[in-house]
């Protein structure tokens, strides 16, 4: 062989040149000059939205007084609570400790809040502090009202076909227990959804969708009947997205029964009642339930005086503005995440898009200006249609697909490339996010 | 996503393959690499039997960076969706054969020390 190509030590030299100059290349996050303030700005909630909020204003503030209120030990990446219930990840996979997570330099009161004083502006903690504020952004996230349905309670989970993936780690790995018998044995299954607001309004179609797939991967499919209830009259909040879904529930042969909001549990007949929008009721039977409670904001909310007076009145969502989140009343008030009375917007990609905005109204504050950013309604939806597959669904207030990746990553196909990202890449960019880093 | 960085990118392969084993792989393609330049400059020339044994384990490289890849994430080759799938898994494919070619390619230079046609 003689024809070899040349190399020389003078192509390595500039090999190593270029590779050494593209490693130097300064890091994006410079950051813009810190703002000096003694400011008290007092967080409630230390879930991805406050954690997220408090490590981007240590860095943007010199000088703040930043206190976090939340009694939660546990930090829960709660995307996973879907893959978690359908056997994917293992309960460990969504837990990490709150502390964990928060910068140097503020301070976590590990309590409940008890009530706000907007007019003093106070917040007074469940063992008895009462903290003076001058800035407050609300984000305990919100409560699943389990009591709400008759006959059931948690302990119930994982036992007699009943599944409840959102109460949290544990309970998802029990429903996953439940689920697995009847992806075993077949029989009917029913899927519910609340009457109200609810986070990830996506994760009932997503259990669905898996567990419809763990049957068929089973080789079980034929044995089992699914039916999904729901008291909307449509599957998704987003018509073309609703559209797109009433399809590929036709295609997997599940049913949707509209109008049906389950109201209470026979756990040992196995009998769900709903009621429908005339107020008769529907006996259903299962073999597998999966039940999803009401939800709303934690009862300080409303007694506080935060919550909407004419809007979400059985729910009580903080009253703030949709592009800013900036309570309507109070304007030295926040609501981020979950509690925020917006018409999108409960999930942690919402977050994500939720906290820069803030960011900059708080600190336009401080300076004495008006903020400039504001909040489309973006929320985020890998919807999961089998395992493998998913429908990166980007939507805003408007019902407008917003799609990150347009030409590229269609929106309403079920793509491998959209399982990818749920999968693997979204745990990633949440930690990023809870770190004030995307 | 808002923001894709160079950050954000590091953070979602670690969360991908384990922190461990992410910096392992990185390790070992730094060192494949290494290796590979240094043989290129010691013998300042490419040599060709080793380059065209090289080039026959492209599509052994590039079968199991697919292969693992479907394993790490739970999915099947039927799953592809869509043409970014397919694109997707063309690059992954890519990627493997070129890494498997170089790691060949090196073994055999370096510690085969079959360049006796020099």
């Amino acid at each position: 062989m003689t024809e070899d190509f040349q190399t020389s030590r003078r192509a390595f030299l500039a090999l190593a040149a270029t590779g050494a100059a593209a490693a130097a290349l300064p890091a994006r996050d410079a950051g813009a000059q810190a703002v000096a303030t003694n400011a008290r700005i007092v967080i409630i909630g230390a879930g991805a939205a406050g954690t997220a909020m408090a490590n981007r204003l240590v860095r943007r503030l010199e000088g703040a007084q930043i206190t976090l209120i939340d009694p939660r030990a546990e930090h829960l990446y709660q995307p996973g609570l879907s893959l978690v219930a359908a056997g994917l990840k293992p309960a460990s996979y969504v837990v990490s400790r709150t502390t964990d997570w928060l910068p140097a330099g503020v301070t976590l009161i590990a309590e409940p809040v008890a009530a706000v004083d907007p007019e003093a502006q106070t917040v007074a903690t469940g063992g008895g502090q009462s903290l003076g504020y001058d800035f407050l952004i609300v984000a305990p996230g919100l409560i699943l009202d389990h009591d709400a349905i008759e006959g059931f309670s948690l302990d119930m989970v994982g036992e007699n076909g009943i599944g409840a993936l959102y109460a949290g780690p544990d309970h998802a790995a029990r429903t996953w227990a439940a689920a697995a018998r009847f992806v075993e044995e077949g029989g009917r299954g029913v899927f519910t959804r609340p009457a109200t607001e609810m986070k990830c309004a996506g994760a009932p179609l997503k259990h669905t969708f898996l567990i419809d797939d763990r049957l068929r991967r089973a080789g079980n499919r034929g044995n089992a009947e699914i039916a999904y209830m729901a008291p909307q009259t449509a599957l998704f909040g987003v018509p073309i997205v609703s559209e797109r879904v009433r399809m590929l529930f036709g295609d997997r042969g599940i049913g949707f029964t509209q109008q049906r909001t389950l109201r209470s549990i026979d756990a040992e007949a196995r009998i769900a009642t709903f009621v429908d929008q005339d107020g008769f009721t529907h006996e259903e039977d299962y073999d597998y339930l999966h039940v999803i409670p009401p939800q709303r904001a934690p009862a300080f909310v409303v007694e506080s005086g935060l919550a909407w007076a004419d809007r979400w009145t059985d729910q009580g969502w903080v009253d703030c503005e949709p592009a800013t989140l900036r309570h309507n009343r109070y304007p030295n008030i926040w609501a981020v995440g979950d509690v925020a009375g917006v018409p999108k917007g409960k999930t942690a990609a919402s977050v994500k898009w939720q906290v820069p905005v803030v960011e900059d109204h708080l600190v336009a504050a401080i300076e004495g200006r008006e903020g400039t950013e504001t909040y489309n309604g973006y929320t985020s939806c890998p919807l999961i249609t089998r395992i493998g597959r998913a429908m990166l669904v980007e939507f805003d207030y408007n019902n407008n697909l917003v799609p990150s990746f347009p030409g590229i990553i269609a929106p309403l196909e079920e793509l491998w490339i959209s399982w990818l990202m749920k999968e693997v890449a979204l745990k990633a960019t949440y930690n990023a996010m809870l770190r004030g880093r995307a | 996503m808002k923001d894709l960085t160079f950050e954000t990118m590091i953070a979602v392969f670690e969360e991908i393959f384990g922190r461990g084993l992410f910096w392992a792989m990185v390790a070992a393609a730094v060192l494949v690499t290494l290796a590979w330049l240094y043989v290129l400059v010691r013998d300042r020339s490419l040599g060709m039997r080793q380059f065209l044994i090289a080039q026959l384990f492209m599509p052994v490289g590039a079968v199991l960076a697919v292969w693992f890849v479907l394993v790490m994430t739970e999915s099947h080759l039927s799953d592809i969706g869509g043409p970014i799938d397919v694109i997707v898994l063309l690059g992954i494919a890519a990627m493997g054969a070129v890494g498997g070619a170089i790691l060949v390619y090196t073994v055999e230079r370096l510690v085969l020390r079959r360049g006796a046609d020099q």
